[in-house]
Protein backbone atom coordinates (compact mmCIF):
# COMPACT_ATOMS: atom_id res chain seq x y z
CA UNK A 1 0.00 0.00 0.00
CA UNK A 2 1.28 3.43 -0.78
CA UNK A 3 1.32 6.11 1.03
CA UNK A 4 -1.04 8.37 -0.75
CA UNK A 5 -3.56 5.05 -0.41
CA UNK A 6 -2.92 4.73 3.37
CA UNK A 7 -3.57 8.20 3.73
CA UNK A 8 -6.91 8.17 1.99
CA UNK A 9 -7.99 5.20 3.84
CA UNK A 10 -7.84 7.49 7.37
CA UNK A 11 -9.48 10.19 5.89
CA UNK A 12 -12.20 8.08 4.91
CA UNK A 13 -12.61 6.29 8.05
CA UNK A 14 -15.75 7.83 10.40
CA UNK A 15 -14.67 9.98 13.20
CA UNK A 16 -14.72 7.41 16.18
CA UNK A 17 -16.98 9.14 18.42
CA UNK A 18 -16.58 9.27 22.55
CA UNK A 19 -18.22 6.67 24.44
CA UNK A 20 -20.11 8.57 27.27
CA UNK A 21 -21.91 5.71 28.86
CA UNK A 22 -19.91 2.39 28.86
CA UNK A 23 -22.23 -0.63 30.32
CA UNK A 24 -20.64 -4.10 30.20
CA UNK A 25 -22.40 -7.07 32.13
CA UNK A 26 -24.52 -4.96 34.29
CA UNK A 27 -26.57 -6.80 36.60
CA UNK A 28 -28.71 -6.10 39.75
CA UNK A 29 -30.67 -8.03 42.02
CA UNK A 30 -32.90 -7.38 44.27
CA UNK A 31 -33.29 -9.56 47.34
CA UNK A 32 -36.77 -9.42 48.51
CA UNK A 33 -38.76 -11.17 51.00
CA UNK A 34 -40.35 -13.63 48.34
CA UNK A 35 -36.71 -14.10 46.45
CA UNK A 36 -34.38 -12.47 44.39
CA UNK A 37 -35.76 -9.70 41.78
CA UNK A 38 -33.56 -10.20 38.40
CA UNK A 39 -34.22 -6.32 37.64
CA UNK A 40 -30.80 -6.47 34.98
CA UNK A 41 -29.24 -9.30 33.67
CA UNK A 42 -26.17 -8.92 31.74
CA UNK A 43 -26.80 -5.59 29.96
CA UNK A 44 -23.90 -4.64 27.36
CA UNK A 45 -24.71 -1.02 26.30
CA UNK A 46 -22.37 2.02 24.65
CA UNK A 47 -24.01 5.81 24.62
CA UNK A 48 -22.02 7.85 22.82
CA UNK A 49 -21.55 11.53 22.92
CA UNK A 50 -24.69 13.18 21.01
CA UNK A 51 -26.68 10.09 21.25
CA UNK A 52 -30.50 10.04 21.52
CA UNK A 53 -31.04 6.52 23.07
CA UNK A 54 -34.36 5.48 24.51
CA UNK A 55 -35.34 2.43 26.15
CA UNK A 56 -38.30 0.69 25.58
CA UNK A 57 -39.77 -2.07 26.79
CA UNK A 58 -43.02 -3.83 29.10
CA UNK A 59 -43.19 -2.70 32.49
CA UNK A 60 -41.08 -4.04 35.09
CA UNK A 61 -38.17 -5.10 32.17
CA UNK A 62 -35.76 -2.86 33.86
CA UNK A 63 -35.52 0.39 31.75
CA UNK A 64 -35.94 2.82 35.03
CA UNK A 65 -33.90 0.45 36.55
CA UNK A 66 -31.22 1.28 33.87
CA UNK A 67 -31.41 4.92 33.99
CA UNK A 68 -31.35 4.71 38.30
CA UNK A 69 -28.08 2.55 37.63
CA UNK A 70 -26.50 5.46 35.48
CA UNK A 71 -27.76 8.42 37.72
CA UNK A 72 -26.09 6.61 40.40
CA UNK A 73 -29.62 5.98 42.32
CA UNK A 74 -29.35 2.44 42.47
CA UNK A 75 -26.03 0.44 42.61
CA UNK A 76 -25.42 -2.78 40.09
CA UNK A 77 -24.65 -5.98 41.88
CA UNK A 78 -22.58 -7.21 38.92
CA UNK A 79 -20.88 -6.10 36.30
CA UNK A 80 -19.19 -2.41 35.31
CA UNK A 81 -20.55 0.65 34.08
CA UNK A 82 -18.19 3.71 33.36
CA UNK A 83 -19.87 7.43 32.58
CA UNK A 84 -17.47 9.56 31.10
CA UNK A 85 -14.58 7.28 32.46
CA UNK A 86 -15.63 7.31 35.83
CA UNK A 87 -17.51 5.27 38.15
CA UNK A 88 -21.37 6.84 38.59
CA UNK A 89 -20.60 7.97 41.70
CA UNK A 90 -17.77 10.22 40.61
CA UNK A 91 -20.33 11.06 37.80
CA UNK A 92 -22.69 11.83 40.22
CA UNK A 93 -20.40 14.07 42.35
CA UNK A 94 -19.56 16.79 39.53
CA UNK A 95 -23.12 16.65 38.06
CA UNK A 96 -22.23 15.12 35.00
CA UNK A 97 -26.04 14.53 34.08
CA UNK A 98 -29.39 16.07 34.47
CA UNK A 99 -32.21 13.90 35.24
CA UNK A 100 -35.85 14.46 34.26
CA UNK A 101 -38.34 12.65 36.84
CA UNK A 102 -41.92 11.10 35.52
CA UNK A 103 -43.67 13.56 37.58
CA UNK A 104 -42.30 17.23 37.68
CA UNK A 105 -40.86 17.21 41.16
CA UNK A 106 -41.08 20.93 41.43
CA UNK A 107 -40.53 22.56 45.04
CA UNK A 108 -43.85 24.03 45.80
CA UNK A 109 -42.57 26.37 47.85
CA UNK A 110 -40.40 28.02 45.08
CA UNK A 111 -41.37 29.84 41.96
CA UNK A 112 -40.73 28.39 39.02
CA UNK A 113 -37.49 31.07 38.35
CA UNK A 114 -35.91 29.68 41.33
CA UNK A 115 -37.02 26.33 40.86
CA UNK A 116 -34.78 26.21 37.70
CA UNK A 117 -32.28 28.09 39.55
CA UNK A 118 -32.16 25.60 42.69
CA UNK A 119 -29.21 23.08 41.25
CA UNK A 120 -27.29 26.19 40.45
CA UNK A 121 -27.73 26.86 44.55
CA UNK A 122 -26.66 24.02 45.37
CA UNK A 123 -23.32 24.21 43.51
CA UNK A 124 -23.05 27.90 44.56
CA UNK A 125 -23.25 29.59 41.78
CA UNK A 126 -23.42 33.53 41.79
CA UNK A 127 -26.92 34.68 41.86
CA UNK A 128 -26.66 37.32 38.95
CA UNK A 129 -25.11 33.93 36.79
CA UNK A 130 -28.02 31.97 38.13
CA UNK A 131 -30.90 34.45 36.41
CA UNK A 132 -29.27 34.44 33.38
CA UNK A 133 -28.78 30.92 33.14
CA UNK A 134 -32.26 30.31 34.62
CA UNK A 135 -34.01 32.85 31.59
CA UNK A 136 -31.70 31.10 28.87
CA UNK A 137 -33.16 27.23 29.92
CA UNK A 138 -36.75 29.19 30.67
CA UNK A 139 -36.09 30.15 27.13
CA UNK A 140 -35.25 26.87 25.25
CA UNK A 141 -38.54 25.36 26.42
CA UNK A 142 -40.49 28.43 25.91
CA UNK A 143 -41.72 29.25 29.35
CA UNK A 144 -40.59 32.87 29.48
CA UNK A 145 -42.74 35.03 31.15
CA UNK A 146 -43.60 32.15 33.64
CA UNK A 147 -40.59 33.14 35.73
CA UNK A 148 -42.70 34.26 38.85
CA UNK A 149 -45.56 32.05 38.57
CA UNK A 150 -45.60 29.24 41.48
CA UNK A 151 -45.84 25.78 40.61
CA UNK A 152 -49.33 24.94 40.96
CA UNK A 153 -50.09 27.99 38.58
CA UNK A 154 -48.92 25.81 35.62
CA UNK A 155 -50.38 22.61 33.73
CA UNK A 156 -48.96 19.87 33.76
CA UNK A 157 -47.22 19.82 30.38
CA UNK A 158 -46.06 23.40 31.50
CA UNK A 159 -44.58 21.93 34.80
CA UNK A 160 -42.54 19.06 33.00
CA UNK A 161 -41.08 21.60 30.99
CA UNK A 162 -39.65 23.31 33.80
CA UNK A 163 -38.32 20.56 35.46
CA UNK A 164 -37.01 19.79 31.69
CA UNK A 165 -35.08 23.62 32.13
CA UNK A 166 -34.40 23.01 35.85
CA UNK A 167 -32.27 19.87 34.21
CA UNK A 168 -30.80 21.79 31.62
CA UNK A 169 -30.00 25.15 33.65
CA UNK A 170 -26.30 23.37 34.80
CA UNK A 171 -25.04 22.87 31.43
CA UNK A 172 -24.28 18.97 31.92
CA UNK A 173 -23.48 17.27 29.01
CA UNK A 174 -25.83 14.02 29.53
CA UNK A 175 -29.67 14.23 29.90
CA UNK A 176 -31.75 11.14 31.76
CA UNK A 177 -35.03 11.30 31.02
CA UNK A 178 -37.71 8.52 33.31
CA UNK A 179 -40.69 8.87 30.88
CA UNK A 180 -40.92 12.55 31.06
CA UNK A 181 -44.23 12.56 29.16
CA UNK A 182 -45.74 9.61 30.32
CA UNK A 183 -48.53 11.54 32.22
CA UNK A 184 -49.70 13.95 29.80
CA UNK A 185 -52.25 13.87 27.11
CA UNK A 186 -51.22 13.14 23.49
CA UNK A 187 -51.53 16.18 21.90
CA UNK A 188 -49.32 17.91 24.84
CA UNK A 189 -46.96 14.98 24.00
CA UNK A 190 -46.69 15.68 20.65
CA UNK A 191 -45.99 18.99 20.78
CA UNK A 192 -43.26 18.20 23.69
CA UNK A 193 -41.70 15.31 21.81
CA UNK A 194 -40.75 18.09 18.66
CA UNK A 195 -39.88 20.35 21.04
CA UNK A 196 -37.30 17.95 22.61
CA UNK A 197 -36.20 17.02 19.21
CA UNK A 198 -35.29 20.65 18.56
CA UNK A 199 -33.85 20.86 21.78
CA UNK A 200 -31.21 17.96 21.49
CA UNK A 201 -30.51 19.30 17.72
CA UNK A 202 -29.69 22.77 18.96
CA UNK A 203 -27.53 21.40 22.31
CA UNK A 204 -26.11 18.41 20.56
CA UNK A 205 -26.13 17.05 24.30
CA UNK A 206 -26.38 12.84 24.55
CA UNK A 207 -30.00 11.72 25.85
CA UNK A 208 -31.03 8.54 27.73
CA UNK A 209 -34.63 8.68 27.18
CA UNK A 210 -37.21 5.86 28.87
CA UNK A 211 -40.64 5.57 27.52
CA UNK A 212 -43.14 3.14 26.77
CA UNK A 213 -44.55 4.65 23.57
CA UNK A 214 -43.32 3.28 20.52
CA UNK A 215 -43.83 5.84 18.21
CA UNK A 216 -42.21 8.55 20.55
CA UNK A 217 -39.10 6.15 20.58
CA UNK A 218 -38.70 5.59 16.94
CA UNK A 219 -39.68 9.32 16.45
CA UNK A 220 -37.37 11.42 18.99
CA UNK A 221 -33.94 8.24 18.90
CA UNK A 222 -30.90 7.80 17.05
CA UNK A 223 -30.64 4.42 18.57
CA UNK A 224 -33.85 2.35 20.15
CA UNK A 225 -32.83 -0.10 23.21
CA UNK A 226 -35.72 -3.04 23.42
CA UNK A 227 -35.50 -4.49 26.76
CA UNK A 228 -37.78 -7.46 28.46
CA UNK A 229 -38.34 -8.39 31.69
CA UNK A 230 -37.51 -11.31 34.31
CA UNK A 231 -35.07 -10.85 33.72
CA UNK A 232 -34.39 -7.66 32.77
CA UNK A 233 -32.26 -7.31 29.38
CA UNK A 234 -31.96 -6.02 26.42
CA UNK A 235 -33.50 -8.05 23.00
CA UNK A 236 -32.39 -5.64 20.59
CA UNK A 237 -30.64 -2.49 19.99
CA UNK A 238 -32.07 -0.61 16.77
CA UNK A 239 -30.07 1.80 15.29
CA UNK A 240 -32.41 4.98 12.99
CA UNK A 241 -30.78 7.53 10.72
CA UNK A 242 -33.54 10.29 10.27
CA UNK A 243 -33.07 13.45 9.69
CA UNK A 244 -31.96 15.89 12.47
CA UNK A 245 -34.48 18.48 11.39
CA UNK A 246 -37.65 16.09 10.97
CA UNK A 247 -40.99 16.83 12.01
CA UNK A 248 -43.79 14.60 13.39
CA UNK A 249 -44.89 14.50 9.55
CA UNK A 250 -42.24 10.97 9.35
CA UNK A 251 -44.31 9.12 11.78
CA UNK A 252 -46.39 8.07 8.23
CA UNK A 253 -43.70 6.96 6.26
CA UNK A 254 -42.58 3.53 5.04
CA UNK A 255 -39.44 3.77 7.33
CA UNK A 256 -40.49 5.08 10.36
CA UNK A 257 -43.29 2.45 10.55
CA UNK A 258 -40.65 -0.15 9.78
CA UNK A 259 -38.59 0.52 12.33
CA UNK A 260 -41.97 0.63 14.61
CA UNK A 261 -42.73 -2.84 12.98
CA UNK A 262 -39.20 -3.99 14.37
CA UNK A 263 -39.65 -2.49 18.02
CA UNK A 264 -42.97 -4.05 18.46
CA UNK A 265 -41.67 -7.50 17.19
CA UNK A 266 -38.74 -7.09 19.60
CA UNK A 267 -41.14 -6.79 22.19
CA UNK A 268 -43.20 -8.95 21.51
CA UNK A 269 -40.40 -11.50 21.57
CA UNK A 270 -39.62 -10.36 25.17
CA UNK A 271 -43.16 -10.95 26.41
CA UNK A 272 -43.30 -14.42 24.59
CA UNK A 273 -41.12 -15.79 27.66
CA UNK A 274 -43.92 -14.79 29.95
CA UNK A 275 -46.63 -17.75 28.55
CA UNK B 1 -60.68 33.29 56.02
CA UNK B 2 -62.70 34.26 58.79
CA UNK B 3 -65.65 35.32 56.29
CA UNK B 4 -68.34 32.68 57.31
CA UNK B 5 -67.19 31.35 60.14
CA UNK B 6 -69.08 34.82 61.93
CA UNK B 7 -72.21 33.67 61.99
CA UNK B 8 -72.02 29.83 63.25
CA UNK B 9 -69.39 31.34 65.99
CA UNK B 10 -71.64 34.17 67.05
CA UNK B 11 -74.87 31.74 67.31
CA UNK B 12 -72.80 29.18 69.33
CA UNK B 13 -71.65 32.01 71.45
CA UNK B 14 -75.41 33.32 72.16
CA UNK B 15 -76.47 29.07 72.86
CA UNK B 16 -73.50 28.82 75.54
CA UNK B 17 -74.36 32.41 77.37
CA UNK B 18 -78.06 31.32 77.35
CA UNK B 19 -77.29 28.13 78.89
CA UNK B 20 -74.40 30.21 81.29
CA UNK B 21 -77.52 31.83 82.55
CA UNK B 22 -80.20 29.40 83.14
CA UNK B 23 -77.17 27.23 84.93
CA UNK B 24 -76.74 29.93 87.19
CA UNK B 25 -80.26 30.36 88.21
CA UNK B 26 -80.17 26.59 88.97
CA UNK B 27 -77.06 26.41 90.93
CA UNK B 28 -77.25 28.95 92.90
CA UNK B 29 -81.15 28.32 93.51
CA UNK B 30 -80.22 25.53 96.57
CA UNK B 31 -78.52 28.69 98.16
CA UNK B 32 -80.66 31.66 97.92
CA UNK B 33 -83.82 29.35 99.19
CA UNK B 34 -81.61 29.24 101.71
CA UNK B 35 -81.34 31.90 102.13
CA UNK B 36 -85.16 33.26 101.87
CA UNK B 37 -86.31 30.83 104.29
CA UNK B 38 -83.88 31.55 106.97
CA UNK B 39 -85.55 35.18 106.47
CA UNK B 40 -88.67 33.91 106.80
CA UNK B 41 -89.50 35.73 103.31
CA UNK B 42 -91.86 34.43 100.76
CA UNK B 43 -90.69 34.89 96.93
CA UNK B 44 -91.84 34.58 93.83
CA UNK B 45 -89.82 32.60 90.67
CA UNK B 46 -89.16 36.27 89.15
CA UNK B 47 -87.54 37.22 92.52
CA UNK B 48 -85.74 33.64 92.67
CA UNK B 49 -84.00 34.41 89.16
CA UNK B 50 -83.09 38.01 89.96
CA UNK B 51 -81.46 37.43 93.20
CA UNK B 52 -79.59 34.28 91.59
CA UNK B 53 -77.99 36.34 89.11
CA UNK B 54 -77.19 38.72 91.60
CA UNK B 55 -75.61 36.53 94.66
CA UNK B 56 -72.28 38.15 96.39
CA UNK B 57 -70.71 34.68 96.34
CA UNK B 58 -72.42 32.37 93.71
CA UNK B 59 -72.03 29.02 93.56
CA UNK B 60 -71.97 30.16 89.76
CA UNK B 61 -71.47 33.72 88.75
CA UNK B 62 -73.99 34.94 86.20
CA UNK B 63 -72.51 36.42 82.86
CA UNK B 64 -72.73 39.91 83.55
CA UNK B 65 -71.69 39.20 87.30
CA UNK B 66 -68.18 38.36 85.63
CA UNK B 67 -68.34 41.26 82.56
CA UNK B 68 -68.75 43.33 85.19
CA UNK B 69 -65.58 42.28 87.70
CA UNK B 70 -63.65 41.92 84.64
CA UNK B 71 -64.67 45.74 83.17
CA UNK B 72 -63.31 47.03 87.07
CA UNK B 73 -60.01 44.73 86.95
CA UNK B 74 -59.06 45.23 83.51
CA UNK B 75 -60.08 48.89 82.24
CA UNK B 76 -61.06 50.79 85.77
CA UNK B 77 -58.18 50.26 87.60
CA UNK B 78 -53.93 51.40 87.21
CA UNK B 79 -52.41 48.53 85.22
CA UNK B 80 -49.79 48.77 87.97
CA UNK B 81 -52.40 48.02 91.02
CA UNK B 82 -51.59 44.53 92.49
CA UNK B 83 -55.61 43.99 91.43
CA UNK B 84 -55.79 44.49 87.65
CA UNK B 85 -55.96 41.75 85.30
CA UNK B 86 -53.68 43.51 82.80
CA UNK B 87 -50.52 43.21 85.49
CA UNK B 88 -51.25 39.13 86.74
CA UNK B 89 -52.11 38.94 82.62
CA UNK B 90 -48.80 40.51 81.48
CA UNK B 91 -46.90 38.25 84.99
CA UNK B 92 -48.08 35.12 83.20
CA UNK B 93 -48.13 35.96 79.47
CA UNK B 94 -44.23 36.72 80.57
CA UNK B 95 -43.37 33.17 81.54
CA UNK B 96 -45.74 31.76 78.80
CA UNK B 97 -43.92 33.54 76.04
CA UNK B 98 -40.49 32.75 77.45
CA UNK B 99 -41.31 29.02 77.84
CA UNK B 100 -42.97 28.70 74.82
CA UNK B 101 -39.61 30.15 72.81
CA UNK B 102 -37.45 27.88 74.48
CA UNK B 103 -39.40 25.07 74.03
CA UNK B 104 -40.33 25.63 70.24
CA UNK B 105 -35.99 25.61 70.49
CA UNK B 106 -35.52 23.01 72.00
CA UNK B 107 -38.09 21.15 70.25
CA UNK B 108 -36.63 22.21 66.65
CA UNK B 109 -33.43 20.84 67.98
CA UNK B 110 -34.72 17.71 68.90
CA UNK B 111 -36.23 16.29 65.85
CA UNK B 112 -33.48 18.26 63.71
CA UNK B 113 -30.90 15.76 65.98
CA UNK B 114 -33.58 12.78 65.64
CA UNK B 115 -34.03 13.13 62.06
CA UNK B 116 -29.68 13.43 60.86
CA UNK B 117 -28.51 10.76 63.14
CA UNK B 118 -29.84 7.08 63.68
CA UNK B 119 -28.84 6.91 67.79
CA UNK B 120 -30.63 9.81 68.40
CA UNK B 121 -34.20 8.59 67.48
CA UNK B 122 -33.57 5.25 69.18
CA UNK B 123 -32.19 7.12 72.46
CA UNK B 124 -34.18 9.96 72.61
CA UNK B 125 -37.48 9.31 71.31
CA UNK B 126 -38.43 7.22 74.18
CA UNK B 127 -37.39 9.66 76.88
CA UNK B 128 -39.10 12.40 75.11
CA UNK B 129 -42.60 10.54 75.07
CA UNK B 130 -42.09 9.25 78.57
CA UNK B 131 -41.45 12.68 79.67
CA UNK B 132 -44.89 13.18 78.84
CA UNK B 133 -46.56 10.60 80.98
CA UNK B 134 -45.79 12.33 84.22
CA UNK B 135 -48.81 14.61 85.09
CA UNK B 136 -47.61 18.00 85.24
CA UNK B 137 -49.34 19.30 88.53
CA UNK B 138 -46.94 16.90 90.05
CA UNK B 139 -43.68 17.31 88.79
CA UNK B 140 -44.35 21.40 88.76
CA UNK B 141 -44.04 22.00 92.14
CA UNK B 142 -40.75 19.80 92.60
CA UNK B 143 -39.48 21.81 89.76
CA UNK B 144 -40.17 25.60 91.82
CA UNK B 145 -38.43 23.84 94.82
CA UNK B 146 -35.52 23.19 93.84
CA UNK B 147 -35.05 25.55 91.45
CA UNK B 148 -36.17 27.73 94.44
CA UNK B 149 -33.38 25.84 96.36
CA UNK B 150 -30.28 27.03 93.76
CA UNK B 151 -31.56 30.44 94.33
CA UNK B 152 -33.93 30.99 90.86
CA UNK B 153 -37.18 32.29 91.85
CA UNK B 154 -40.00 33.74 89.67
CA UNK B 155 -40.30 34.14 85.87
CA UNK B 156 -37.49 30.81 85.17
CA UNK B 157 -38.98 28.01 86.83
CA UNK B 158 -42.59 29.34 85.28
CA UNK B 159 -41.00 29.37 82.25
CA UNK B 160 -39.18 26.05 82.61
CA UNK B 161 -42.92 24.19 83.33
CA UNK B 162 -44.04 26.00 80.24
CA UNK B 163 -41.24 24.71 78.34
CA UNK B 164 -41.64 21.20 79.12
CA UNK B 165 -45.09 20.95 78.46
CA UNK B 166 -44.89 22.56 75.02
CA UNK B 167 -41.25 21.26 73.66
CA UNK B 168 -42.94 17.94 72.97
CA UNK B 169 -45.65 18.83 70.80
CA UNK B 170 -43.34 20.89 68.62
CA UNK B 171 -40.51 17.47 68.55
CA UNK B 172 -42.92 15.41 67.60
CA UNK B 173 -44.43 17.33 64.73
CA UNK B 174 -41.50 18.76 62.98
CA UNK B 175 -39.96 15.09 62.96
CA UNK B 176 -42.44 14.00 61.08
CA UNK B 177 -42.63 17.34 58.92
CA UNK B 178 -38.82 16.80 58.38
CA UNK B 179 -39.65 13.74 56.81
CA UNK B 180 -42.37 14.20 55.17
CA UNK B 181 -40.49 15.17 51.83
CA UNK B 182 -41.44 12.59 49.10
CA UNK B 183 -38.87 10.34 47.92
CA UNK B 184 -38.83 11.59 44.40
CA UNK B 185 -37.79 14.64 45.64
CA UNK B 186 -34.84 13.24 48.05
CA UNK B 187 -33.89 11.54 44.51
CA UNK B 188 -33.60 14.92 42.89
CA UNK B 189 -31.21 16.54 45.96
CA UNK B 190 -29.01 13.37 45.48
CA UNK B 191 -28.56 13.36 41.45
CA UNK B 192 -27.28 17.21 42.23
CA UNK B 193 -25.01 15.93 44.96
CA UNK B 194 -26.86 18.30 47.55
CA UNK B 195 -24.67 17.71 51.13
CA UNK B 196 -27.46 16.70 53.90
CA UNK B 197 -27.04 20.36 55.26
CA UNK B 198 -28.02 21.83 51.52
CA UNK B 199 -31.12 19.20 51.42
CA UNK B 200 -32.28 19.84 54.78
CA UNK B 201 -32.29 23.80 54.28
CA UNK B 202 -33.50 23.65 50.94
CA UNK B 203 -36.40 20.45 51.37
CA UNK B 204 -36.81 19.44 54.71
CA UNK B 205 -36.93 22.50 56.74
CA UNK B 206 -39.74 24.13 54.09
CA UNK B 207 -41.58 20.13 53.91
CA UNK B 208 -41.70 21.05 57.64
CA UNK B 209 -43.24 24.32 57.57
CA UNK B 210 -46.73 23.29 57.62
CA UNK B 211 -46.68 20.79 60.50
CA UNK B 212 -44.41 23.39 62.89
CA UNK B 213 -47.44 26.13 62.66
CA UNK B 214 -50.27 23.20 63.36
CA UNK B 215 -47.91 22.24 66.99
CA UNK B 216 -47.32 25.88 67.81
CA UNK B 217 -50.66 26.34 68.48
CA UNK B 218 -50.70 23.38 70.75
CA UNK B 219 -47.38 24.98 71.95
CA UNK B 220 -48.70 28.21 72.82
CA UNK B 221 -51.76 27.60 74.59
CA UNK B 222 -50.11 24.61 76.46
CA UNK B 223 -47.23 26.65 77.16
CA UNK B 224 -49.93 29.40 79.41
CA UNK B 225 -51.53 26.28 81.25
CA UNK B 226 -47.99 25.55 82.31
CA UNK B 227 -47.40 29.18 83.72
CA UNK B 228 -50.38 29.23 85.02
CA UNK B 229 -49.50 25.39 86.30
CA UNK B 230 -46.29 26.34 87.94
CA UNK B 231 -48.20 29.72 89.85
CA UNK B 232 -50.62 27.69 92.12
CA UNK B 233 -47.69 25.95 94.33
CA UNK B 234 -45.91 28.85 95.09
CA UNK B 235 -48.48 30.38 97.49
CA UNK B 236 -50.06 33.00 95.03
CA UNK B 237 -48.22 35.94 94.67
CA UNK B 238 -48.73 36.79 91.18
CA UNK B 239 -50.15 36.24 87.66
CA UNK B 240 -53.96 35.00 85.81
CA UNK B 241 -53.18 31.64 88.19
CA UNK B 242 -52.59 33.30 91.61
CA UNK B 243 -55.58 35.08 90.93
CA UNK B 244 -57.61 31.62 90.35
CA UNK B 245 -55.81 30.39 93.49
CA UNK B 246 -56.45 33.68 95.73
CA UNK B 247 -60.27 33.58 94.79
CA UNK B 248 -60.26 30.27 96.00
CA UNK B 249 -58.91 30.47 99.01
CA UNK B 250 -61.25 33.44 100.00
CA UNK B 251 -64.60 32.09 98.09
CA UNK B 252 -64.70 34.86 95.69
CA UNK B 253 -65.94 32.74 92.59
CA UNK B 254 -66.27 36.02 90.85
CA UNK B 255 -63.12 36.55 91.15
CA UNK B 256 -61.69 33.02 89.57
CA UNK B 257 -64.29 33.44 87.09
CA UNK B 258 -63.03 36.71 85.66
CA UNK B 259 -59.83 35.21 86.19
CA UNK B 260 -60.39 32.10 84.00
CA UNK B 261 -62.25 34.29 81.48
CA UNK B 262 -59.17 36.36 81.39
CA UNK B 263 -57.08 33.52 80.56
CA UNK B 264 -59.03 31.80 78.18
CA UNK B 265 -59.17 34.91 76.11
CA UNK B 266 -55.52 35.68 76.22
CA UNK B 267 -54.87 31.89 75.10
CA UNK B 268 -57.40 32.51 72.40
CA UNK B 269 -55.30 35.45 71.21
CA UNK B 270 -52.25 33.93 70.89
CA UNK B 271 -53.41 31.33 69.21
CA UNK B 272 -54.69 33.43 66.23
CA UNK B 273 -51.67 35.64 66.84
CA UNK B 274 -49.67 32.28 65.67
CA UNK B 275 -52.25 31.40 62.63
CA UNK B 276 -51.66 35.25 61.34
CA UNK B 277 -47.61 34.44 61.18
CA UNK B 278 -48.37 30.97 59.85
CA UNK B 279 -50.65 32.74 56.77
CA UNK B 280 -48.09 34.94 56.15
CA UNK B 281 -45.22 32.40 55.89
CA UNK B 282 -47.18 30.29 53.96
CA UNK B 283 -48.26 32.59 51.43
CA UNK B 284 -44.73 34.30 51.00
CA UNK B 285 -44.01 30.41 50.84
CA UNK B 286 -46.18 30.43 47.23
CA UNK B 287 -49.25 27.77 49.16
CA UNK B 288 -52.33 28.72 47.16
CA UNK B 289 -54.60 30.61 49.71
Amino acid sequence: MTLKTVVNNVAEMPASKKAVVDINKLSLTFQTADGPVYALSDVDLTIEEGDFVSFIGPSGCGKTTLLRVIADLEQATGGEISINGVTPHEAREKRAYGYVFQAPALLPWRSIERNVTLPLEIMEISKEERVRRAQEALKLVELNGFEKKFPWQLSGGMQQRASIARALSFDADLLLMDEPFGALDEIVRDHLNEQLLKLWARTNKTVAFVTHSIPEAVYLSSKIVVMSPRPGRIIDVIETDFPKDRTLDIRETPEFLEIAHRVREGLRAGHSNDE
Amino acid sequence: MMSGQTGPVCVVLIALLVLWYVGAVFMNAPTQIDRYERADQAWTTGQLIEDTLAQDRPILPAPHQVAVEMYKTIFAIKITSKRSLVYHSWVTLSSTLLGFGIGTLLGVLLAVGIVHVMTLEKSLMPWVISSQTIPILAIAPMIIVVLGAIGIKGLVPKAVISTYLCFFPVTISMVKGLRSPQVIQLDLMRTYNASKWQTFWQLRLPSAMPYLFASLKVAIAISLVGAIVGELPTGAQAGLGARLLAGSYYGQTIQIWSALLTAAFVAAILVVIVGWCERRVLARMGVKS
